[in-house]
């Protein structure tokens, strides 16, 4: 579906205003997304998560240093085909609930990604009614601001609004942070929902625990770099099925392992997160 | 219901608010009245002043109150003002209210449409330059607001009058309507002709202005998460410029536009001047020229209710447009 191989991504970093260093954000990274699955992306704050995100939906900085190629559905997905394929087959779920506009109702919001994917503004009202009823947000959420609405809605409303672009490729980045429980289970249940509909789904997340109880194949990030990718059902027991050191301490740091949080910080070597080309 | 409830309390703040602001304006401009050195009876007299004997001027004074303390006047003033009457304006020979009227429908014609096309333009012009940074049109855009919002209304107004009146022919140089014809025998055409110059260069500075902060929240908001989003869902630069940057710029412009009226009023003093437009603004010049005080502090008044008036309408504006503002969110 989406295939990712060897890309590097670098950004501009100003030591002082004449003098630029550039932060290797991505490093040879390779991955291959397939249809109908939900892939983990785990790894801590800084590993490069959410820039993988924009490199795929193309939405990176224009100082930004990409190398690699990304193909999706055999075919290269280079800049224009990003911004052809955009709110049509890729869709991204923002991670903050900022990205809603504070001045304009929920519902006209779904309605404008509808008609960004190419609906009719009349089709583009119903597809969103529905998006939105079908994620329980009644007819006062709907005619609701964006500061009216609780954490958990405006999550929803952000799924919503990927729901109705009918995107076949949905990237969540951070969608259960700030979330209860049980907010949070119908969260990830509506992006399991997606995947059993065919459709990919990527969900970013720095918490092992969100990503394993729906994700069918998992992959560990570290300083822009892949770890490992496994099959959900690796993480059990000691992780003895993991190959690399790294994901098998993420996994038994949990709680339900018996916090062994020491096993992260020997199976981290010292070295600055950002690795300065 | 409950609206309407809290409607007629906020009503009758705003208003008892509105009461002082005039009150205070009126104290104010009395004054400096008081301290300026012009005399308004040597300013009535002129040249025949040296054939005025001082027991002449001692009745004119006696007969125009003058003579009284300043409290004492302040007061007198103020129980007219309150029957409705805002005095006699000496140097016009005509009660206070006329010379008002007359003037600022006049001026209202300069100052609705300087206004008018100031806030519209502006908008736009600002809109186009905020929602690309960087653009070819936004450099060209910027560059030209940074320039007018640092040119001075009255040179701009000599110049224009130098090159538009005096140079090409374009348009007349002074006045309302031709010279010699009768008020009311001024062709619609002709009037649009004398209000041409001066409306555009008193709108000039007000485009600057409200260009240049237009376009700051239209950058902020193309940087914003909310555009990342939106290119996300795969709109276009013009789509999140028409369906976000419109009502997100709004904000700034709409304020500015109705704070501006002050700044409006200012400019047109000046221009009124340059042009020799018989408008309000000309008519302040020679009330605060000729010391008519009575003049002075209804236009003072005026101008203050005005501008009030203005800013009540700028905020009830902005909690119609920013939903934030009613609901008691930020």
């Amino acid at each position: 579906m989406l295939t990712i191989n060897r890309l590097s991504l670098q950004l501009p970093l100003y030591v002082s205003w004449w003098k630029r260093e550039w932060a290797t954000c991505l490093n040879e990274f390779s991955l291959t997304f397939c249809s109908g699955e939900v892939h983990g992306v785990v790894g801590a704050s800084g590993a490069g998560k959410s820039l993988l995100a924009y490199a795929i939906m193309g939405l990176l900085p224009t100082a930004a240093r990409l190398n690699g190629q990304l193909a999706y559905q055999g075919k290269p997905l280079d800049e224009a085909r990003q911004r052809q394929l955009r709110g049509r087959e890729l869709a991204l779920i923002p991670q903050s609930l900022n990205a809603l506009d504070p001045l304009a109702r929920t519902k006209r919001q779904v309605a404008w990604a509808a008609q960004r994917a190419g609906q009719s503004s009349r089709h583009a009202l119903q597809s969103a009614q529905r998006a939105l009823d079908h994620y329980q947000l009644d007819a006062r959420a709907q005619q609701a601001y964006a500061h009216e609405l609780s954490g958990g809605m405006a999550r929803r409303v952000l799924t919503a609004m990927a729901h109705v672009s009918q995107a076949r490729l949905v990237i969540a980045d951070e969608p259960t942070v700030g979330l209860d429980p049980l907010q949070r289970q119908r969260v990830l249940d509506a992006l399991r929902g997606l995947a059993d509909q065919g459709k990919t789904v990527i969900l970013i997340t720095h918490d092992l625990r969100h990503a394993l109880p729906i994700a069918d194949r998992v992959t560990i990030m570290r300083d822009g770099q892949q770890v490992e990718t496994a099959s959900a059902r690796a993480f059990h027991g000691s992780g003895a099925s993991l190959a690399s050191a790294y994901a098998r301490a993420l996994w038994l740091a949990l709680p339900d392992n018996g916090f062994l949080s020491h096993a992260v910080s020997q199976a981290q070597p010292t070295e600055q997160e950002i690795t300065v080309a | 219901m409950a609206l309407g409830m809290q409607l007629i309390p906020r009503i009758a703040r705003r208003l008892s608010r509105l009461t002082l602001v005039l009150l205070c304006v009126a104290l104010v401009s009395f004054g400096l009245m008081m301290a300026s050195p012009v005399d308004p009876v040597d300013a009535y007299l002129g040249p025949q002043m040296a054939q005025v004997s001082p027991e002449q001027r001692a009745l004119i004074a006696e007969r125009w109150g003058f003579d009284a303390p300043p409290a004492v006047q302040f007061g007198h003033w103020l129980r007219q003002l309150v029957s409705g009457d805002l005095g006699w304006s000496h140097v016009y020979n005509q009660p206070v209210s006329e010379v008002i009227g007359q003037r600022f429908q006049r001026s209202i014609m300069l100052l609705g449409s300087a206004w008018l096309l100031a806030a519209l333009l502006g908008f736009s012009l600002g809109v186009a330059a905020g929602a690309k940074e960087g653009s070819t049109l936004d450099n060209l855009i910027s560059t030209y607001a940074y320039i007018t919002a640092s040119t001075p209304a009255f040179w701009l107004a000599i110049v224009a009058v130098l090159l538009f009146s005096v140079t090409l022919g374009w348009a007349p140089t002074c006045c309302a309507g031709p010279t010699g014809v009768l008020n009311q025998d001024v062709t619609l055409a002709s009037r649009l002709h004398h209000l041409l110059l001066p409306v555009i260069t008193l709108a000039l500075l007000g485009i600057a202005n409200i260009t240049l902060h237009t376009r700051a929240r239209m950058l902020e908001l193309m940087r914003s998460e909310v555009a990342t989003h939106a290119f996300a869902q795969g709109a276009s630069r013009f789509d999140i410029a028409w369906r976000h940057g419109l009502r997100h710029a709004s904000l700034p412009a709409i304020t500015l536009a109705f704070a501006s009226l002050g700044e409006l009023f200012g400019g047109s003093i000046l221009i009124e001047q340059v042009f020799a437009y018989p408008g309000l603004g000309q008519a302040t010049v020679a009330a605060g020229l000729r010391s008519d005080i009575p003049l002075l502090l209804g236009i003072a008044l005026f101008t203050a209710l005005f501008v009030s008036v203005g800013n009540m309408i700028a905020d009830s504006l902005y909690s119609a447009i920013d939903p934030r503002m009613t609901s008691g969110g930020l």
